[in-house]
């Protein structure tokens, strides 16, 4: 992923890697069922990215489950390529709803969520959505209407890095106190360590166990996780790739 | 070469000195639409607003009715898309004072891709009764024009640019909402333009002159209220007229003169810009040139046109 954004030469890092763990254990740790040799297989999970921006780690975990050939990475953000700056469900096996407008993508999540529960489905849909996105109105009007609707199959994940564009998210428009919030609009809430897999494995668990409301995941993550520099300088790195040599410090922190 | 974004940014500074009224507002994005230099001057007349557009629009109409002169700025696609409504109904049909002033518009937002190029914005703000709409050529005229859109009373969306675009224009040049700037005089065809398309038909004039062709250019700045005197007057001069935009043909610069032209003085015309289709991710130059919005895609507009009528 670092080297498919400094090839890119535009992008948005540090999300992407915030979230590489909670994306390890959806898509490897057996939470999101899916086929990546029939991307549309009816039996599948949905994982909608509503924070559009960090698709450079749905791409990468896409590439590693076989959805589309590697080498389609190298032309991130590239004309004519398939893997564009946000999610494109046309362009892209495996991404399930064209995002990259924040808030519209988890009510588009819920969509799929309210069909599915309607036709009695067993599938889960999952959106994952960033902190500064919930300044937006429209995700609350999602959130109102799932747990209206009961609908226990949608579980939002929420990539609490205290990070957007301008500064950090207390200080450009504070969303707290969050978890009660969220209570208040009728999830099942649960607030875990992003980075700690047992954590995650855990509350991905629950959520799937809980019956008649939808859960919300807070999951408190580092922007730039795993590479010093990024964690140092926080929210800077949202929408700021590495250059030839930071990329080599970055793959150097990551063990890669 | 030189973006209009950083143009309005420093005569929104500058306005912070000239205008005690004019505040400004923005939507996480300070940095790109370049309200930083004024946020830092001016903290108590700055407002951000986190990533909540509707709102932003809302409450600078609120602002204005308390006298105040509201910038609310983000991206092109969020300030007239997602808060299309606030714009319509809370701004345009009561007639306030508020300014929506958005950085990159069109594809050359580059590599963000097809979710964040608004090709759409001109048509859907011009449709707003009573709205003015601005889209300057360079960073000489993004300047100017952003000190006319703050003294213009009444409801104006200011569309910008991301990337460095070609100087058209020296700097000082005046800027006067609603009137068109003719360039260069022609008789056979008129190429109407504005934004980064302006550079873009200057180019297409010089190479129709060294093949005889004779083609007039106008810089189109005010899509609303049109400049009908100008257009008339040029299509009365020239044969044909060519629109050339960073916009859907449908709708925006190329729509208006349609309109008028069909009324006032029916004329061949052809159309540059996107042909009803979104764009993706890339390098602004290499999208320009592949959806024809270049000084090849108006050559070829203009050979069609002349050839057919
Ligand atoms: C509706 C809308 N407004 C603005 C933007 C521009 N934008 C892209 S990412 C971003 C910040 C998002 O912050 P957050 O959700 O916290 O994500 P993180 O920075 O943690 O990755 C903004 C404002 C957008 N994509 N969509």
């Amino acid at each position: 992923m670092v080297k498919m954004l400094a090839r890119a030469g535009s992008g948005h890092p540090g999300g992407s890697l915030g979230m590489a763990d909670i994306f390890t254990a959806l898509y490897f740790g057996g939470f999101v069922r899916h086929d990546p040799k029939d991307p549309l297989w009816a039996g599948r999970d949905r994982v909608v990215l509503s924070n559009g921006h960090i698709c450079p780690i749905l791409y990468a975990v896409l590439a590693e489950r076989g959805f589309f050939p590697p080498q389609w990475l190298d032309d991130l953000r590239k004309i004519d390529a398939h893997l564009q700056g946000h999610p494109a469900m046309n362009k892209t096996p495996g991404v399930e709803l064209s995002t990259g407008s924040l808030g519209h993508g988890v009510c588009g999540a819920l969509g799929m969520a309210l069909a599915l529960h309607a036709d009695g489905k067993s599938n889960r849909v999952y959106a994952l959505l960033g902190d500064g996105e919930l300044q937006e109105g429209l995700p609350w009007e999602a959130f109102m209407a799932s747990a209206h609707y009961k609908a226990d199959n949608f579980c939002i994940i929420i990539d609490r890095n205290d990070a957007q564009i301008d500064g950090r998210t207390v200080d450009v428009m504070n969303i707290d106190p969050l978890d009660a919030k969220l209570r208040a609009f009728g999830f099942h809430t649960l607030t875990i360590d992003g980075h700690d897999f047992g954590q995650i494995f855990s509350a991905l668990n629950e959520a799937a166990a809980t019956r008649g409301k939808p859960t919300a995941i807070i999951a408190n993550t580092v922007m730039g996780k795993g590479v010093g520099f990024m964690e140092k300088d926080g929210y800077k790195w949202h929408g700021k790739t590495p250059n030839a040599e930071q990329a080599a410090v970055a793959l150097k922190d990551l063990g890669a | 070469m030189r973006a209009t974004r950083d143009a309005f940014g420093k005569a929104l500074l500058e306005l912070g000195a000239e205008m005690p009224e004019v505040v400004a507002l923005t939507a996480d994005l300070g940095g790109s639409v370049k309200t930083d230099d004024f946020a830092k001057k001016y903290p108590s007349r700055f407002f951000q607003m986190g990533i909540a557009e509707a709102n932003m629009v809302d409450v600078a109409a609120g602002m204005s009715t308390a006298g105040k002169i509201p910038f609310a700025t983000t991206f092109a696609m969020f300030g007239t898309g997602r808060a299309w409504e606030s714009v319509r109904n809370t701004v345009g049909y009561p007639g306030l004072n508020v300014k929506v002033a958005c950085t990159h518009s069109g594809l050359s937002v580059g590599e963000d891709g097809a979710s964040h190029q608004a090709l759409e914005d001109v048509a859907i703000m011009r449709v707003i009764p009573g709205m003015t709409v601005v889209v300057p050529a360079d960073y000489a005229s993004a300047f100017a024009a952003t000190k006319a859109v703050a003294k213009h009373k009444g409801p104006v969306y200011l569309r910008l640019g991301r990337p460095k675009v070609k100087d058209v224009y020296k700097d000082g040049e005046p800027f006067q909402i609603g009137k068109a700037k003719i360039l260069r005089e022609g008789k056979d065809v008129a190429i109407v333009a504005n934004g980064p398309c302006v550079a873009f038909a200057i180019e297409a004039a010089e190479t129709l002159a060294k093949e005889g062709i004779s083609a007039a250019v106008a810089d189109f700045h005010t899509v609303k209220p049109l400049d009908t005197d100008t257009l008339v007057k040029l299509a009365t001069t020239c044969r044909a007229v060519v629109t050339a935009e960073e916009h859907n043909v449908i709708g925006g610069l190329g729509g208006a003169v349609a309109e008028a032209l069909a009324g006032l003085k029916p004329t061949p015309m052809r159309f540059v810009g996107t042909q009803d289709t979104f764009g993706e991710s890339g390098d602004p130059e290499l999208l320009w040139k592949k959806y024809g919005i270049d000084a090849a895609g108006i050559l070829k507009a203009v050979r069609e046109v002349l050839k057919a009528g």
